[in-house]
């Protein structure tokens, strides 16, 4: 293909998404650079690995001694805080919508429990006409669901609000993973134990040593909401809260607890310190926002991204992911001139309800200055923020639920990085 | 559980998977009732209507001591903190620049005080103080920000009696979803 046929839908270098699709892209590079076997012109050989057997099966995969080692990034640690912090994944690396569960990202407050599920109950009480216990034997025989859902704590990217300079994807919005959920609705065991009519708020509690607790209004509770016990198929990781964990579809991480091992039925919220000193957005007046519990429509553009280097001007694959706590991704667009002219991207995956959508589209980058950026709208009509519009709105004080729009410069030498537009 | 009852579980059990199989839209039922007496050490939610307090009751005074010897390490004597994450006291919401937020600046309700020490602190051995310690450094906290008195009783009815200076200063967004 020459260039002169590709068509520009965008200001520098925006390629029709099309052209993905069949129209084929010749010349494409990858964002770091490939070798062609032979390329010296001579003949291909039979490679080592094809002349001897490998080894047998194994019980537990690994991936690729030759692949690149992916990696959750953790911030420090903190010897009098034992067990807190939090780790990200590697959104740079992945490809498709689902997170790996060895990769995706964690947030606790006390660590994680070794938790046997033998020794596990979860309670449910309060305003219920009969408070239960239910083991995870008993819990395994009820009929479940299975949804890909995203995850995203809600403090991700709330670097971009404090101004960070630098830093990879990873590093400023790896606090969001997507994964297949399977579980128990919430509202069946809620219905056995039969909720009283004053009820309207579920307090739950998790089995670690800070003993998380977060408020769910009841009306979320009977909705969507999972008790979740596998996690992409497995067991949920001790990470993610196992024997079982809450997961409220769409909302900020820290209310799908973890660890879940009391659900209490209560007429108003707990007021537990994760949603009154943490969790809450402090506004230009002061007064803070609470119970801010849906993730808004938001995008990031995942490849290239902070810390790449672009081998040479040519042709690249953009790549991203977007996602809604609203519903699904209705479109996303694409921006390498700042902002000031936008193309449509391809969205490589179905579009699901709350869940990651893998968009694309073909970049000619002339070796010039560029600022990428994505901006996802959703299917209830929302379109992501620009970040002076978050700023506009909250002021600068408020740290978490920052669903801005990401601006990556391109250098001329190639180097991307984070930038403010 | 009684013989009777684990008789009682394996049926319903036994009869739900059947109904399962043959039936996809009978309901299981495989809560074990337990009795709110059963979870009075278990259940740690204190809220701020004052239920789910425990009895008893505690001083500042006498929760320097505890306060001293479990909290001070990262809450300093003072209660300054060794870190942003650790300061209680002081600051002011409406004060120039990032207001610093600490128990007596920020935090709506004083239940919270006392639920959170009982469920999560001290960091390296949560729930290792017994009710009427937690009691006691709750008041020592709230002493600490000039909120009670160092004699002050503070128990359940006390405790949320206390309007906290930021009592005002929350908007609830539950409503947007």
């Amino acid at each position: 293909m020459t260039e002169k046929k590709l068509e520009q839908v965008a200001g520098n270098g925006l390629i029709n998404r099309r052209h993905l699709l069949g129209m084929g892209l010749t010349g494409m590079g990858a964002v770091a650079g490939s070798r062609v076997l032979a390329a010296d012109g001579s003949g291909f050989e039979i490679p080592q690995w094809s002349r001897q057997p490998g080894p047998g099966p194994s019980a537990y995969g690994a991936p690729s001694s030759h692949a690149i080692a992916l990696q959750r990034s953790s911030g420090f640690t903190n010897p009098l805080y034992p067990g807190g912090g939090a780790s990200r994944t590697p959104l740079q690396h992945l490809q498709g919508t689902i997170t790996p569960n060895s990769l995706h990202f964690e947030r606790h407050h006390a660590g994680i429990p070794d938790i046997d599920p033998a020794g596990h109950r979860l309670v449910i009480n309060g305003l219920v006409r009969q408070p239960l216990a239910f083991s995870y034997e008993d819990l395994l025989k009820y009929p479940m669901q299975s949804h890909v859902y995203f995850l995203e704590c809600s403090g991700n990217s709330g670097a971009l609000l404090r101004g960070a300079q630098g830093g990879d994807v990873q590093t400023l919005h790896g606090l969001v993973s997507c994964a297949e959920w399977t579980g128990i609705q919430l509202s069946t065991l809620l219905d056995e134990a039969g909720v009283s009519d004053e009820a309207r708020w579920v307090a739950a509690v998790g089995a670690d040593a800070a003993s998380m607790g977060r408020s769910l209004p009841l009306e979320k509770a009977m909705d969507d909401v999972l008790v979740a016990l596998f996690q992409n198929g497995e067991p949920v990781r001790p990470e993610q809260g196992y024997p079982m964990r809450l997961f409220c579809p769409g909302w900020e991480g820290n209310i799908s607890v973890k660890w879940l091992t009391q659900l209490k039925l209560t007429r108003a919220p707990a007021q537990f310190r994760d949603e009154t000193s943490k969790y809450t957005d402090t506004l230009g007046d002061r007064r803070s926002l609470q119970f801010t519990f849906p993730m808004d429509v938001k995008s990031l553009i995942t490849s290239p991204s902070g810390e790449m280097s672009l081998p040479g001007a040519g042709l690249y694959k953009l790549t991203g992911i977007a996602w809604s706590g609203a519903g699904s991704i209705a479109r996303v667009e694409v921006s390498a001139d700042g902002g000031r002219s936008w193309a449509d991207a391809l969205l490589e995956s179905e579009a699901r309800d709350k869940a990651l959508t893998r968009f694309s589209i073909p970049w000619q980058w002339d070796g010039g200055n560029a600022v990428l950026q994505s901006r996802a709208t959703d299917s209830a009509g929302s379109v992501q923020p620009t970040r002076d519009t978050v700023l506009t709105a909250r002021g600068t004080l408020a740290n978490y639920h920052n669903p801005c729009i990401q601006s990556w410069g391109v250098n001329s030498t190639g180097e991307v990085s984070n930038v403010y537009v | 559980m009684s013989m009777y009852r684990k008789l009682l579980v394996l049926l319903s059990a036994g009869a739900c998977l059947y109904t399962l199989t043959v039936g996809a839209q009978e309901t299981v039922r495989l809560g074990t009732p337990v009795t709110e007496e059963q979870l009075e050490g278990f259940d740690l939610i204190a809220e701020p209507d004052g239920s789910g307090f425990p009895s008893g009751s505690g001083t500042a005074r006498q929760g320097q001591a505890v306060y001293e010897a479990r909290c001070a390490a990262c809450h300093a004597l003072d209660g300054s903190g060794n870190s942003g994450a650790t300061v209680l006291v002081g600051g002011d919401m409406q004060s120039e620049g990032p207001p610093l937020k600490t128990v007596g600046s920020f935090w709506p309700h004083a239940s919270t005080v006392f639920d959170f020490i009982r469920r999560a602190m001290p960091a390296d051995a949560p729930k290792s103080l017994s009710n009427i310690e937690v009691y006691q450094v709750t008041a020592y906290v709230l002493y600490l920000n000039e909120l009670v008195d160092l004699d002050a009783v503070i128990n359940a009815e006390t405790l949320n009696a206390i309007v906290m200076p930021n009592a005002d200063g929350f908007i609830d967004q539950s409503h947007l979803h």
